[in-house]
C-alpha cells in the first residue's frame, strides 16, 4: 500500500468511529460540542501516533505472550504525559475533557492499531496510520459535536445563533441524542463517503 | 516478528518496559509540577477576584485553615486598607454528576457577594448552565445570608432554580449555604 494510502484509509475506508465502530465511549460522552470533540479527537491522534511509532519500533524486543500489557503500559505511559501537559497548559480544556482523558488508554482504537498495524510494520508506516486514523477519529467527532451542539444548544463553535436565553432540543444534549445523531450520520456517511 | 517466550525474556521485557516508562514520567513530572501549581493558583486567584469587592492584599497567601463539622477548610481573608471586608470561601455539594466546588465571596458583615463555580462535572447544556447561566449566577449577588432561605423556590425558598435541572440548583444552595455556614464559624 502506498504511503499516502495508509494515511488516507484512516479518514475514510477505515474511519474509526463510522466505519469500524470502535472507540464509542469517547464518541458518545465527549461530543456535546464540536470544540469538545474535536479536543478529544486531536488528544487520542496525539496518543496513537506516538504509541504506534513506539510500539512498531520495540514489536521485535517484545516476547510475545507479554506484549498485550508492554503495549497497555506504554500507551498508558503517553497518556499520562498527555494528561500533565494539558493540566499544566490547556487547565480549561482539561476541565472538560478530565475524565475521558485517562480513559484513552483503554480506547480500543489505540491498542487496535498496535495490534493490527503498528507491531507488523515500520515506524514510518505505523506512524503514518496512527496519523490517519487519528485524524479520521477527530474529524468524525468533531462532526458529531457540532450537530449535537447545532441541534442542542443552538450554537456552532461556541457561537450561539438563537437568542441568548432560547434553549435548542435538549435531548441532543444529553446521552439519548448521542445515539440519535452517531445513528444518522453513520448512515450518511455509508450512502455518500462510501456510496453503499 | 515477536520472540520465542521464555520465563526470563518475558519477565526481563516487562520490567525494562515498566522501568523506561516511570523514568520518563518522573521526567515529565518534574516538567510541568510547577506549571500545573501554578495553572490551579491563577484559577484560584480569579475566583476570589470575582466573588469578592476590590482588595489590596493577598487572600491566598494569608488563608485561615480551621476543622468546620470534623472536614478541614480554608478561607482567603481580604482586606482594603488594613481592615478586612470579607472572605472567599471555598465549599461543596454533590450535585447531579458529581462534586459541585464553589468559592463564595462573603463580607465581613455577613452578606453574599458573589459565588463563582471552581469545578463541576453536571450535564452540559442543563445543570453545566451553573457556570454561564447570567440570570441563576445573578441572584447570588448582594445577599443578605442571614435573612435569605436557602432552597429552590419549589422547596419554598428564595432560589430560582434552573429550568429542568433542580438537583443542580439544589445542590448549589446548598453549597453556598454551607459557605454560609463556615463564615459563621470562622475563629476570630
Amino acid at each position: 500500500m502506498s504511503k499516502l494510502g495508509i494515511f488516507t484509509k484512516g479518514l475514510i475506508k477505515d474511519n474509526p468511529t463510522f466505519v469500524l465502530v470502535l472507540g464509542m465511549c469517547p464518541t458518545l460522552g465527549t461530543t456535546t460540542s464540536a470544540l469538545n470533540g474535536a479536543g478529544m479527537g486531536l488528544a487520542t491522534t496525539f496518543v496513537l501516533l506516538l504509541s504506534n511509532m513506539v510500539i512498531s519500533a520495540v514489536a521485535g524486543l517484545i516476547p510475545d505472550k507479554v506484549r498485550i500489557p508492554a503495549y497497555i503500559v506504554i500507551i498508558a505511559a503517553f497518556v499520562t504525559i498527555l494528561e500533565m501537559l494539558m493540566k499544566a497548559y490547556v487547565p480549561s480544556l482539561y476541565a472538560t475533557l478530565g475524565l475521558f482523558i485517562p480513559l484513552i488508554v483503554v480506547n480500543c482504537i489505540v491498542l487496535g492499531r498496535a495490534e493490527a498495524f503498528a507491531n507488523k510494520n515500520g515506524v514510518v508506516d505505523s506512524a503514518l496510520d496512527g496519523l490517519g486514523i487519528g485524524l479520521g477519529f477527530t474529524c468524525s467527532l468533531t462532526v458529531l459535536g457540532l450537530v449535537r451542539e447545532i441541534l442542542g444548544s443552538g450554537s456552532a463553535f461556541g457561537w450561539k445563533f438563537i437568542p441568548a436565553d432560547a434553549d435548542g432540543i435538549l435531548a441532543f444534549v444529553l446521552a439519548p441524542g448521542a445515539f440519535i445523531a452517531l445513528g444518522y450520520l453513520m448512515v450518511l456517511f455509508r450512502k455518500i463517503v462510501l456510496k453503499k | 516478528m515477536a520472540k520465542q517466550s521464555t520465563f526470563t525474556n518475558m519477565v526481563l521485557c516487562l520490567f525494562v518496559v515498566c522501568l523506561v516508562c516511570s523514568g520518563l514520567l518522573a521526567g515529565v513530572h518534574t516538567l510541568t509540577a510547577s506549571a500545573i501549581a501554578q495553572a490551579e493558583q491563577n484559577k484560584k486567584e480569579q475566583a476570589v477576584a470575582a466573588v469578592l469587592p476590590e482588595f489590596d492584599n493577598s487572600p491566598l497567601n494569608e488563608s485561615i485553615s480551621f476543622s468546620f463539622n470534623g472536614e478541614d477548610c480554608v478561607v482567603y481573608p481580604a482586606q482594603k486598607d488594613g481592615s478586612l471586608i470579607g472572605y472567599a470561601i471555598q465549599s461543596d455539594a454533590v450535585g447531579f454528576g458529581g462534586k459541585i466546588a464553589l468559592m463564595v465571596g462573603i463580607s465581613a458583615d455577613g452578606r453574599i457577594f458573589g459565588t463563582s463555580t471552581l469545578s463541576q462535572a453536571e450535564t452540559p447544556g442543563l445543570g453545566a448552565k451553573i457556570t454561564s447561566d447570567a440570570k441563576f449566577i445573578g441572584q447570588w449577588k448582594d445577599i443578605d445570608a442571614a435573612s435569605f432561605r436557602f432552597a429552590v423556590k419549589k422547596d419554598g425558598g428564595d432560589v430560582d432554580a434552573i429550568t429542568a435541572s433542580t438537583i443542580t440548583s439544589r445542590a448549589y444552595t446548598k453549597a453556598v449555604q454551607k459557605a454560609y455556614e463556615i463564615f459563621k464559624s470562622i475563629p476570630r
